[in-house]
């Protein structure tokens, strides 16, 4: 026998009870769209979150302050503070070799920005002139900050496009001038916007570095006797040099803080890829956490087919019957109710992934979150529904194929 | 072309057996017209559910064309009594929902034939049993008379060698009874099948060229009738 003419049986079936059938796949419906809809919001976020580090500057190392962290906080380890020093950055720019497009070093907090009325609190980046070419800044209006502010200590100021909004709303902000911390800087130049992203410039006001230490940040950036520095960032002209420079800095600033070879590092060199691969965790960790879910619940949605295939057996004892009376064979009878049973799932995987791509799509337009569908997720989807189907069929059918069928014949 | 040599069939009811069937033994040969009659409990469901092959006897010989079926699987049965015999209900037995043709067609699906040559075989026998005009009618579409006769046309249209019917008139009214048992007598005449009635009726048996009485299992008689009555005949009681 065909399997058409099982497809048109099972068809024919699924027809007589509309309603029964639609509720019977709305637990697969439900766990094929949740797992269409999870993985191409989550495939979105990963895109998003690799692009927006990516978009930080290309082969970037960025050299900070700390202890990698090996135990756990409070037990017992004593956690001395660590700091990164202006000659650190001075040891680094001196002796790394390779091929390199800029080292620069950066001091980083948050202060008072005032102009006219608008007055509010901001991060500021004390930085050098390399630093714009390192983290791939565009600048729109005026100039970055140049080695020559930084060695005549002027007090201009670069500002990201959202703190210059809303100090200045429409109004031209070249020429003007901010008050930070009560210290008095001329806008000299506007940043690019660059959306929301991992160190987005977009909140922050650049001043050149040596003013900061002279008139803006004071003694909180002095420790030791030294200046202290947020991050020194390593441009790399080439991303096969990565792993290299990054030994290399590692083994100069070893040295540099005269470290035993047992001690651990006081400091943390990252690449984007380590953050990425970071980020990426998470994500893939989130992403398996909520398929999980929406396994179980297809899960679910199969044993919710499985009982309304027992109940439909049952139901169909007489035509059982009537079926083994004029020749259908035990294999014949199994295989009409387990495609029975499979056409359902199946449908209910088709209807779950048309409702899944639907709402990443709405996801997408409602610009929540760039959802990427691939087709993997959608194979993924459809494979798992056609497994149900099987998995959970064939109990129901074997019950069909094993009647007796005289005891069917007679069945009330 | 049946033989049937000491069938017993005992059913495990809790603690007791029962002897549904005890050691019946007969031949039926090739175009008789025989009803097997008793009252209910007589055991005559049993023998019929194994003289179809839709089960098989506990202990016992049967042969169906001189091959043994007593000792043939689940698979195998199936296949004989989609090739070698024709049921008809009490109940009619059609699938719902479904079309006369359709439902004539099954056995033919179960068989293997192709999809053209099923409808026209659908077809000629739907015209046997006067239902050529009736094809795409439901079950629900039809009277009960017109449902057995697609039982019917189902039960003829694999050419099978036995026709068996189980109480083919008990859900009809006596009119309608006269016209299926017409229809029998007609296919009988006309083809030579074998057709085997099973009823507790003595007017429907009286029918039939043969009569075989059934009583706690065991044959307890079994006759030759002359004189069958012809169907539409004015009834008589005997």
């Amino acid at each position: 026998m065909l399997f058409s003419e099982n497809f048109k049986i099972a068809l024919r079936a699924l027809r007589a009870n509309k309603m029964r059938s639609g509720l019977t796949i709305l637990g697969i419906v439900i766990g094929v769209a949740t797992v269409v809809a999870l993985l191409s919001i989550g495939n979105g976020a990963t895109a998003s979150i690799t692009e927006s580090i990516q978009s930080g500057g290309s082969n970037l190392l960025t050299i900070s302050p700390g202890r990698q962290q090996t135990a756990m906080p409070g037990m017992g380890q004593s956690q001395t503070a660590s700091y990164l020093y202006f000659s650190d950055y001075e040891l680094l720019s001196r002796t790394l070799t390779g091929d390199i497009t800029s080292i620069v070093p950066l001091y980083q907090s948050n202060y008072t920005a005032k102009f006219g009325d608008e007055s509010f609190t901001t991060p500021v980046s004390g930085v050098m002139e390399g630093h714009a070419q390192a983290r791939s800044f565009t600048i729109t209006d005026g100039r970055f900050i140049t080695d020559g502010d930084n060695k005549s200590l002027s007090r201009v100021a670069v500002l990201g496009s959202t703190v210059a909004k809303d100090l200045f709303g429409t109004l031209p902000p070249i020429g003007q001038t901010v008050s930070i911390n009560g210290v008095k800087f001329e806008v000299v130049g506007l940043l690019e916007e660059e959306g929301a992203s991992i160190g987005s410039p977009d909140e922050i006001i650049y001043v050149p570095l040596e003013t900061g230490y002279s008139k803006l940040f004071g003694d909180t950036a002095n420790r030791n006797g030294k200046k202290t520095v947020n991050s020194i960032l390593v441009s790399v002209t080439s991303s096969d040099d990565m792993d290299a420079v990054s030994a290399q800095a590692e083994y100069i600033l070893r040295r540099g803080h005269e470290l035993k070879p047992s001690e651990e590092i006081d400091f943390n060199i990252m690449s984007q890829a380590d953050t990425l691969e970071t980020l990426n965790t998470v994500t893939q960790t989130l992403t398996i956490f909520l398929g999980a879910i929406a396994a179980i619940s297809l899960l679910v949605g199969g044993i919710g087919i499985m009982n309304i295939m027992l109940v439909s057996v049952t139901e169909r004892t007489k035509e059982i019957g009537l079926r083994k009376a004029v020749g259908a064979t035990k294999n014949q009878i199994l295989t009409q109710f387990l495609i029975e049973t499979v056409t359902l799932s199946l449908l209910g995987g088709l209807v779950g992934i048309l409702l899944g791509v639907g709402i990443a799509g709405f996801f997408s337009v409602m610009g929540l979150i760039n959802s990427v569908i691939t087709v993997d997720s959608i194979l993924l989807a459809f494979f798992f529904a056609l497994a149900i189907g099987i998995f959970f069929g064939i109990y129901p059918a074997f019950r069909a194929a094993t009647l007796h069928p005289m005891v069917a014949l007679r069945y009330e | 072309m049946i033989h049937a040599e000491g069938l017993t069939k005992v059913y495990q009811m809790g603690d007791n057996e029962v002897r549904a069937l005890d050691g019946a033994s007969f031949t039926i040969n090739k175009g008789e017209m025989i009803a097997i009659m008793g009252p209910s409990g007589s055991g005559k469901s049993t023998l019929m559910s194994i003289i179809g092959c839709l089960d098989v006897p506990s202990s016992g010989k049967y042969s169906l064309d001189g091959a043994s079926v007593e000792m043939l699987d689940e698979t195998k049965l199936a296949e004989v009594r989609g090739r070698k015999i024709g049921f008809v209900f009490q109940q009619f037995n059609l699938l719902a929902r479904t079309s006369a043709l359709e439902n004539v067609m099954l056995p033919l699906t179960y068989a293997g034939y192709s999809g053209r040559e099923r409808e026209d075989r659908a077809r000629k026998a739907l015209e046997r049993v006067g239902l050529g005009d009736r094809t795409h009618h439901a079950p629900n579409e039809l009277s009960g008379g017109q449902q057995q006769r697609v039982a019917i046309a189902r039960a003829i249209v694999n050419e099978p060698n036995i026709l068996l019917a189980d109480e083919p008139t008990g859900a009809l009214d006596s009119k309608t009874g006269v016209e299926i048992m017409d229809l029998f007598q007609r296919l009988h005449k006309e083809n030579g099948q074998t057709v085997i009635l099973v009823t507790h009726d003595s007017y429907v048996a009286r029918h039939t060229g043969r009569i075989i009485k059934l009583s706690d299992g065991q044959i307890v008689s079994d006759e030759v009738n002359p004189n069958p009555i012809k169907a539409g005949t004015a009834r008589t009681e005997e």
